[in-house]
């Protein structure tokens, strides 16, 4: 499905990660698997540190931090939010919606619209989307899209395949509108059939959290998980990755009428090097302008990997230029999108630490 | 430049490769060796093993190895 958008721009970027840092290397032990293959595994998959959560820290703490420490700078007044966006796969709650609890805690005003997405990967260019959609309407001037999750709450860590990926983090990304009408070109596609392939099993209402599901199994590998933990198909995830967003990105320069070259930027949600090396070569695009530093220095953060990429690589350049970025994410759902547009001239493009 | 054979020994030294027909089933390489041993011949070769071709049926034994790498122009 196709979506084109006028007049609107992504205005500043904040992320926020917990101070808390992990390091590949010092969590080998947990692992019952051989030290020199674990190494191997590092170099080519770029596993090196990550950014954890410390204790109970939700999603709600990590945003409503970052977006405090946007009032007290003023780099955003609490009084212009219209729409709250979270994109989440970790709530605080089943209900209510964590984008409400943000709200009442941050004592924002009652005439505004506050709204859980349950995406992944593929969330921010998701969550863009719904921000473009609200700001047709005349009463939305303002949109804050969150995307935030604490994952590693989630992953075993006698899981292999898992827990050394996973990093936790907030994204803050204001959205408005722009007197420069530049086109905005989106694509997204959904496969629910295949939607046991990244899947926490149990904790829902098909299967509730108990004892039973606690129990930590043998799954193979050498590997413990429980069915409370997050689950994900490697084999699966990596052939829907490199089979189908290919395809998508090349539709969609071809619906804007842009040849790859012209694109100074490709950013990918980052689940892992190897992954992402792969999906360059596939569409001949210089590894230079796909980054994949997040997942090397703070892990998958789920659908905060791409705002991570713009304030890890672009702070600098990206408040003075303007570049023709795709965006392009993937995962749970399953779910694939990419976005086309101008970036730049930002209030604010950064990183912080949640202490 | 190292053989095929050579790259699965310093993966799995603890294997003999040349006595299975199918490395997956008998236990001897798994989906994370699978991307070292891509990753090794990627840069052995000089080549980029395409993503979609990262799949099991490729990496069965020594002959599907090398029609992979036939593919990739390389003969090993």
């Amino acid at each position: 499905m196709n979506f084109t958008f006028q007049g609107k721009r992504i205005s500043g970027v904040l992320t926020v990660v917990p101070a808390n840092e992990k390091q590949f290397i010092e969590e080998m032990k947990n692992f019952d698997f051989p030290e020199a293959r674990s190494l191997k595994l590092k170099e080519v998959m770029g596993y090196d540190k990550r950014r954890m959560v410390a204790g109970d820290v939700c999603v709600s703490d990590l945003a409503v931090f970052g977006m405090q420490n946007l009032f007290e700078r003023k780099l955003l007044a609490p009084e212009d939010i219209d729409a709250l966006l979270l994109t989440t796969q970790t709530p605080d709650y089943l209900m209510p919606p964590t984008s409400n609890i943000i709200q009442g805690r941050l004592g924002l005003k009652r005439d505004m619209l506050c709204l859980d997405i349950n995406q992944a990967c593929a969330g921010f260019v998701l969550g863009l989307i719904q921000a473009f959609m609200l700001l047709e309407q005349p009463s939305v001037r303002k949109v804050v899209l969150i995307n935030a999750d604490v994952l590693s709450r989630k992953a075993s860590p006698r899981d292999r395949n898992i827990y050394p990926l996973i990093g936790d983090a907030a994204a803050i990304t204001i959205v408005e509108r722009d007197e420069d009408d530049s086109p905005i070109h989106a694509s997204v596609k959904m496969d629910g059939s295949q939607h046991a392939a990244l899947i926490i099993p149990a904790g829902g209402m098909r299967l509730p959290s108990s004892a039973e599901t606690a129990k930590l199994e043998n799954v193979g590998d050498r590997n413990l998980r429980s069915k409370d933990h997050l689950f994900m198909d490697g084999s699966a995830i990596f052939n829907f990755v490199q089979t189908e967003v290919p395809p998508l990105i090349e539709e969609l320069l071809a619906a804007a009428g842009k040849s790859a070259d012209s694109i100074d930027y490709f950013l990918c949600h980052q689940p892992n090097r190897f992954m992402l090396q792969k999906l360059a070569d596939k569409m001949k695009i210089p590894h230079r302008k796909m980054p994949h530093n997040v997942v090397e220095s703070f892990g998958n953060t789920s659908g905060s990997t791409i705002p991570m990429a713009l304030a890890l690589n672009f702070n600098g350049d990206l408040l003075k230029h303007q570049r023709q970025v795709c965006l392009a994410g993937f995962g749970a759902g399953l779910s694939w999108a990419a976005m086309l547009l101008r970036l730049g001239n930002l209030s604010f493009c950064e990183m912080i630490d949640y202490p | 430049m190292k053989t095929v054979a050579e790259i699965l020994q310093e993966i799995r030294p603890e294997f003999d490769f040349s006595a299975s027909n199918d490395f997956m089933a008998d236990g001897m390489l798994d989906s994370f060796d699978m991307v070292t041993l891509v990753s090794s011949l990627d840069k052995n070769y000089g080549i980029s093993i395409q993503g979609t071709d990262i799949v099991p049926e490729n990496f069965q034994n020594l002959e599907t190895i090398t029609g992979l790498l036939r593919k990739c122009g390389v003969q090993a």
